[in-house]
């Protein structure tokens, strides 16, 4: 045990020692290279925090409903909490690189999709990157469907098109993009540039008449009725309808009854369930909301407003965008970056894909070697096997017949519901509620809807299977 | 290896469900604690860390007490007593 635990600890510290090699040897190249290592190791940090309190979005509502289980539910609710609490600190000084979605049913649709495919594919899409750092070929192989879905989904047209509304259409030609952006083709093309974009734009420091930049806006508006008080309103809620008729609660109540004083108390524990869980809700929380800050402020010192340029003078100008941009969103992201590589190697081999929107227009498809957001997923993915190994946790485990069909169904529907939300658990929820965007929230209800479906049907799947293997037992 | 449940002595039974990753690890415990009876054992293997919270919770939820935790290179070993 003690030669496996040794061993553990020196790949733990090789690969530290990797990413360490990588931002020095790569700075002193090029002082460029900074912005990319500072992607690095924030991602380095999500990954660390995510494996150590097994901090998965899917979890939060999967397990409420399969198992009556809220500690992610808390974790999530602490994390999106401190983040919203320190993007407030962020966005008031103006240096917040964050932009809020288009509001619309198309969140909730899209959450919708999203939420039973995380059920599916066991994770969330940074779940599934976390867990492929702890050795999970399944999880590897929900990301490789998330990104090959993407993709594709983004490109393609032909028969889709014929699904595609005349107002859409009409719509998207009149936004007049770049001629090299055939915006008048493609089922996702026409679905953003003809309908998304024509959404309101809805944060909640605007719905009380205050901009961001203002205390009113940013503290009262966009922390406290954004993210605080729906925050304590869902957890009551999981508290009332979850915690309060669980077993243990009631025994330890005994024949006395429940008074306010006993809920107060229970509604605690429930908050202070899981240790593990809340620690990492604190640290991914103000680590997020510091990465803005930093990225915002290397923008400042480079003199850019996006990565592209950085690249462009960096001698990388391959899969820029039509407007010279890459993605670059400044803040932590997943999934957009999974969508660039796979779409980066099919150009490679032939698929001429810049002609689109999604990647055409603003991301871009630069090599994954140089691309800022695929250093953040890599190094995620490092540092969960960096905790993963000083726990003895790290195991490489081949993902078994069943669970490569429910890795590739749900990494697919995780993929489609992605590019409908303009983002994932991640990027369309944590971050857009944290930084109170009201289109956050309605994405969140799609995400739980979806995931009460993946549920019922999971509980359904396993009864049966179950079922079979107690025939013969006598209890 | 597919999920496989077997008694394996007097009020002893044995789950395994390694190489599973969520939610079946807790939706097979679950499953299985419902069908025991009160003092019996369930040993449960599982490899997915994520799993270990979600069945620590539930059976605190349920008043049922893991009597026996093992991990060894990242598979897990429980024995859980019904309450």
């Amino acid at each position: 045990m003690e030669i496996s635990e040794n061993k553990n600890r020196r790949w733990a510290f090789i690969i530290i020692g990797f990413f360490a090699l990588v931002s020095i040897l790569s700075f002193a190249y090029n002082e460029y290279y900074i912005y990319l290592s500072a992607y690095l190791w924030f991602g380095f940090i999500y990954g660390m925090c995510l494996q150590y309190g097994r901090f998965c979005f899917a979890s939060a509502f999967r397990d409420l409903f399969a198992v009556g289980v809220p500690r992610m539910v808390v974790g999530i609710m602490i994390a999106t909490i401190l983040f919203s609490l320190v993007s407030a600190f962020v966005t008031m000084t103006g240096l917040s690189t964050f932009h809020a979605a288009p509001t619309g049913l198309h969140a909730t649709i899209a959450g919708l999709i999203f939420g039973i495919g995380m059920v599916f594919a066991g994770g969330c899409a940074s779940g599934s990157l976390y867990k492929t750092g702890e050795g999970n070929g399944t999880s590897l192989l929900v990301v490789l469907s998330i990104s090959v879905t993407q993709a594709t989904f983004v490109d393609i047209g032909g028969w889709l098109d014929k699904l595609v509304p005349a107002s859409w259409h009409t719509s998207a030609l009149a936004k007049k993009l770049p001629e090299t952006i055939s915006a008048g083709e493609g089922w996702v093309d026409q679905y953003l540039a003809g309908y998304v974009w024509n959404q309101p734009i809805i944060k909640f420091s605007k719905m009380i008449g205050f901009s961001d930049t203002s205390f009113v806006g940013a503290f009262v508006g966009n922390f406290l009725l954004g993210v605080v008080i729906p925050a304590v309103v869902l957890l009551l809620l999981v508290y009332f309808f979850w915690v309060r008729k669980n077993k243990a609660e009631n025994v330890s109540m005994g024949s006395a009854g429940r008074s306010l004083r006993d809920d107060f108390a229970g509604y605690w524990t429930m908050i202070m369930s899981s240790k593990r869980t809340a620690i990492a809700g604190l640290f991914l929380g103000i680590a997020c909301g510091l990465q803005m800050f930093v990225i915002e402020g290397l923008r400042i010192k480079f003199g850019v407003k996006n990565a592209g340029p950085l690249l462009a003078k960096m001698g990388h100008d391959f899969g820029l965008s039509v407007t010279g941009t890459v993605f670059d969103p400044g803040y932590w992201y997943v999934t957009t970056q999974e969508a660039q590589w796979v779409g980066w190697l099919f150009n490679k081999l032939g698929w001429n894909n810049m002609g689109n929107i999604y990647f055409g227009l603003n991301n871009g498809i630069p090599n994954p070697a140089i691309n800022p957001a695929d250093w953040m997923s890599l190094a995620l993915i490092g540092g969960a096997a960096v905790m993963a190994l000083l726990s003895n946790e790290f195991k490489f485990k081949k993902p078994l017949k069943e669970t490569v069909v429910w890795a590739l169904i749900g990494g697919a529907l995780m993929g489609i519901g992605s590019r409908l939300g303009l983002g994932c658990n991640v990027g369309a929820f944590f971050v857009r509620v944290a930084m109170g965007d009201t289109s956050g929230w309605l994405f969140g209800f799609g995400m739980i809807a979806g995931a009460c479906i993946g549920v019922k049907f999971f509980s359904w799947w396993t009864e049966r299977k179950m079922a079979r293997e107690m025939a013969s037992i006598e209890f | 290896m597919a999920m496989k449940f077997e008694k394996i002595g007097e009020a002893q039974y044995a789950l395994d469900v390694t190489g599973y990753v969520c939610p079946h690890p807790q939706l097979y415990t679950k499953q299985v604690l419902k069908k025991l009876w009160r003092g019996d054992v369930v040993k449960v293997m599982f490899d997915n860390p994520s799993s270990s919270e979600s069945i620590e919770a539930m059976c605190a939820a349920e008043g049922n007490m893991i009597v026996e935790k093992n991990m060894v290179d990242g598979r897990f070993t429980w024995k859980i007593k019904k309450g």
